[in-house]
């Protein structure tokens, strides 16, 4: 480790922190009342909610800003960079684990949980007698109480999806050499390019969440292969949204002229976060829509 | 919000005194600041989750309804073990860490001082919406803290939502304090404090964080599970819609299993720590602790499942988590012995933080022989949901992981405050806590081999006298527990003055470099460390 340090660099105290955390709460117990009031005529959970989203934009816009501001004023050192890449890195692991809560879940019920119910293991007799009719098979269309959908299959959106996630994480990294070479040029195509790339995604993945539930009856309630569909699948399109949204604030600083090929965190935070959305995409691919 | 002229003007001061006023804690980046609010806020939630206790046992005092509905005691159970595991162990923790990691490894603050407040602050809004649901219609959470299915789902009270979404923000907390903590330790040490150098409370800390950021998604997920089976049809603990009620149990306690040594590998450090310095020795066997620390951390991955050996599992696998969880009791009993081979031949003296320490290596290895007896699988189909497993955890929890907090604190108040505690009003606490704490948690294991079960307000007769001592035990463990703010509130308002090595035996850069009271930016450049 190379310790060039001189003096430490100690920011200044910042409103946003505690905004951000206003923003939280109001999010947090907006979601809450609104969760609970789905079923009744009250919906002022809903503006609480939205609240707290504009309080946390607020938020984002402020300490962003600042943070940009003292990195452009050349306020940080090496050092600070090392701790901000150590800290996106640990977040990514804490998303990842995230992910694993719910492939775990699809795991279990593909392995465990519709085998121990068709009789597997010792559930011969409680089969027998609870549900005689039910057939262990996945993708699950119909449930034990006799709930049924169809399975999606892998050809088609899914696999034209897959082809332009990982392309664009190809055309991602050859920004980032754009970036690490100071070429703004390609820097900005391959990156307008990955852009594009990711709007198609999520316009393709609505496009496939409305022919789910429209045409095939596969819906987020249809059983336990329906729920962890749309559970994996909606919380890595949220995923690709959020990272859609900061690879366009990337641009926007690029186009500003923000960024050096020596000095790009907040870049390279994007585009590591862009891979492992592609990476879990992958993985998705594989074990929710193929296998 | 400040301008970039502002910000220079900071930095070239360095603000060496910290702001006054309300807004000075509201705005802070200071990690003492910030390590202060996590003490103070750990211990008004520990009051709380104290008093919720007391309900509990003045309802179990005698057999009967007496003063609350089954339900209502529902909920305090389940709302008493959320404050303390989330509250007020965790928050404690993560305090001292803010307070102390920064002054051990030689740096100005953690790594991500913002970070570091939002961490802080957003904790007080998440107890806020859980305390709140409890004033809702139909009741806050009421399915125990370990909220299974389907108790959470189709069972549960509507305020489940709130319950959460505040533990999505207990996460979020978690998780941010421990990225800050891992990438401090990481990227801020002193030249020269190499990894085998780092004190223990550090190291263990390093592997804590990892803990943390490795199984708090983990929780967020089956929360988020548990929201969409109550409110948005999903089936994922609904053997109907092909899912299953023990999925919950599975993915709760691979995040549950290594949670509750979040909750005790920092004491781990901050006993190796007191028991050196009182034992005027240097600690036995360095790095077998470190390793044994890290092989308890691995170990924890693999053995959730002892939590759940009566709740249906192939006699394969209850075998595989068996062993598993005997072969913990080895680097646990490494860290007891070096312990013990610490003090041997030293010149030991007994001032408060020792009495403490001392406590807790001998009721934290109770509390773990109870655990060696929970993990026998077959004994367990006896003691399963019986008091003795209340009993151990509270051993290794209250005895354990508090006991640890009040040592530490003792321990380093001098550096906090500048002064010294009234050694004689907290001894007064420490003997008062050891006798009632005992007399509260060691008639439970009576209870639980006789069959008496947990989180029940009535009990049969002959429960009775063994139930009005345990009470008995736990009104005076809970005042008690008034003496230590009073120790606290004594010394920072008229304590003696500290040296700046209070204790002789004292090891670390915090005693060695720094004033008897730290200053409010500790290093501002980082000290040579040889």
């Amino acid at each position: 480790m190379s310790q060039a340090h001189d003096n430490y660099y100690v920011p200044a105290q910042s409103i946003w922190p505690i905004v951000g955390a206003v923003g939280l709460f109001l999010i947090a117990s907006g979601a809450g009342f609104t969760v609970q009031q789905l079923d009744s005529e009250q919906g002022w959970g809903v503006w609480v909610l939205s609240l707290g989203v504009v309080v946390i934009i607020a938020m984002l816009f402020g300490w962003f800003g600042n943070v940009i501001q003292e990195s452009m004023s050349g306020l940080y050192s090496e050092q600070m960079d090392r701790s901000f890449r150590q800290g996106m890195s640990w977040f990514i692991f804490s998303e990842v684990m995230f992910f694993a809560a719910f492939f775990g879940a699809l795991f279990y019920a593909r392995m465990i949980a519709v085998p121990w119910l068709g009789g597997a293991s010792n559930n011969a007799m409680t089969a027998e007698v609870l549900w005689p009719e039910f057939e262990a098979i996945w993708p699950l269309i119909k449930t034990p109480d006799g709930t049924t959908t169809q399975a999606m299959g892998w050809m088609g959106l899914p696999l034209i999806n897959t082809l332009i996630l990982v392309t664009s994480s190809i055309t991602l990294h050859f920004a980032h050499v754009g970036m690490e070479k100071d070429q703004r040029k390609p820097l900005k195509l391959w990156l307008f390019i990955t852009l594009v790339l990711g709007f198609a995604f999520l316009v393709l993945q609505v496009e496939e969440y409305i022919h789910a539930y429209q045409e095939m009856g596969l819906t987020l309630d249809s059983g336990i292969y329906g729920n962890t569909f749309f559970l994996l699948t909606g919380f890595h399109g949220m995923h690709v949204t959020l990272g859609v949204i900061i690879l366009t604030v990337m641009f926007l600083r690029i186009l500003k002229g923000h960024f050096t090929g020596k000095q790009h965190f907040g870049f390279m935070a994007a585009s590591w976060y862009w891979h492992f959305v592609d990476v879990v995409w992958l993985l998705l691919f594989v074990f929710v829509y193929i296998l | 919000m400040s301008s970039i002229s502002d910000v220079q003007i900071d930095h070239d001061d360095h603000h060496h005194a910290p702001p006054k006023g309300l807004m000075r804690w509201v705005l802070t980046t200071n990690h003492k600041d910030i390590g202060s609010m996590y003490l103070w806020f750990s211990f008004a939630m520990f009051l709380t989750g104290g008093a919720m206790a007391m309900v509990i046992r003045a309802e179990l005092f005698q057999p009967g309804l007496q003063f609350v509905e089954p339900n209502f005691f529902n909920q305090m159970t389940t709302v008493h073990g959320l404050i303390m595991v989330f509250g007020a162990v965790m928050p404690a923790f993560t305090g001292l860490a803010n307070w102390l990691i920064p002054m051990m490894i030689g740096a100005p603050d953690m790594a991500l001082p913002r970070m570091n407040n939002w961490s802080f602050w957003i904790l007080p809004f998440a107890f806020a919406i859980l305390l709140a649901s409890l004033f809702m219609e139909g009741g806050g959470p009421n399915f125990g803290w370990t909220f299974y299915a389907p108790l959470s789902t189709t069972y549960a009270p509507d305020s489940v939502a709130l319950f959460v979404f505040s533990v999505h923000i207990m996460g979020i907390s978690s998780i941010m304090g421990a990225i800050n903590v891992i990438v401090t330790i990481m990227n801020m040490r002193a030249p020269g404090m190499t990894y085998m150098k780092l004190p223990l409370f550090v190291w263990t800390w390093l592997i804590t964080a990892f803990l943390l950021i490795a199984v708090m998604p983990v929780l967020a997920g089956v929360v988020t599970m548990v929201l969409t089976d109550k409110f948005f049809g999903t089936s994922f603990f609904d053997a109907a819609g092909g899912g299953d009620p023990v999925l919950f149990q599975h993915i709760f306690w691979f995040f549950g299993h290594p949670e509750v040594y979040i909750m005790i590998l920092p004491s781990f450090g901050i006993i190796s720590a007191i028991v050196p310095a009182f034992s005027r020795k240097k600690l036995f066997g360095y790095a077998s602790m470190v390793y044994a620390t890290a092989s308890i951390a691995g170990l924890s991955f693999i053995v959730w499942a002892h939590h759940m050996f009566t709740t249906g599992m192939p006699v394969q696998a209850e075998l595989f988590f068996m062993y598993c969880t005997m072969l913990i009791s080895v680097p646990t009993g490494v860290k007891v012995f070096n312990w013990v081979a610490t003090m041997w031949r030293g010149a030991i003296s007994f001032e408060t933080p020792m009495l403490f320490a001392l406590a807790f290596i001998v009721l934290f290895t109770i509390g773990g022989f109870s655990g060696l007896m929970l993990a026998i699988t077959p004994v367990d189909f006896q003691y399963h949901d019986t008091y003795f497993v209340v009993a151990h955890f509270h051993y290794v929890l209250v005895s354990g992981a508090i006991f640890s907090i009040m040592a530490a604190c003792y321990f380093w108040l001098p550096k906090w405050t500048g002064k010294m505690y009234d050694e004689g009003l907290a001894k007064l606490h420490f003997w008062c806590s050891l006798i009632s704490v005992n007399v509260l948690f060691f008639p439970m294991h009576f209870l639980g081999l006789g069959g008496m079960p947990r989180r029940i307000p009535d009990y049969a007769l002959q429960f009775a006298d063994v139930n009005a001592i345990v009470s008995l035990g736990g009104f005076a463990f809970g005042l008690s527990q008034l003496i230590f703010l009073a120790v606290v509130i004594k010394c920072i308002r008229s304590g003696e003055p500290a040296t700046a090595k209070p204790w002789e035996g004292a090891e670390g850069l915090e005693w060695d470099l720094l004033p008897a009271k730290a200053p409010y930016h500790s290093f501002s450049t980082p000290p040579e460390v040889k």
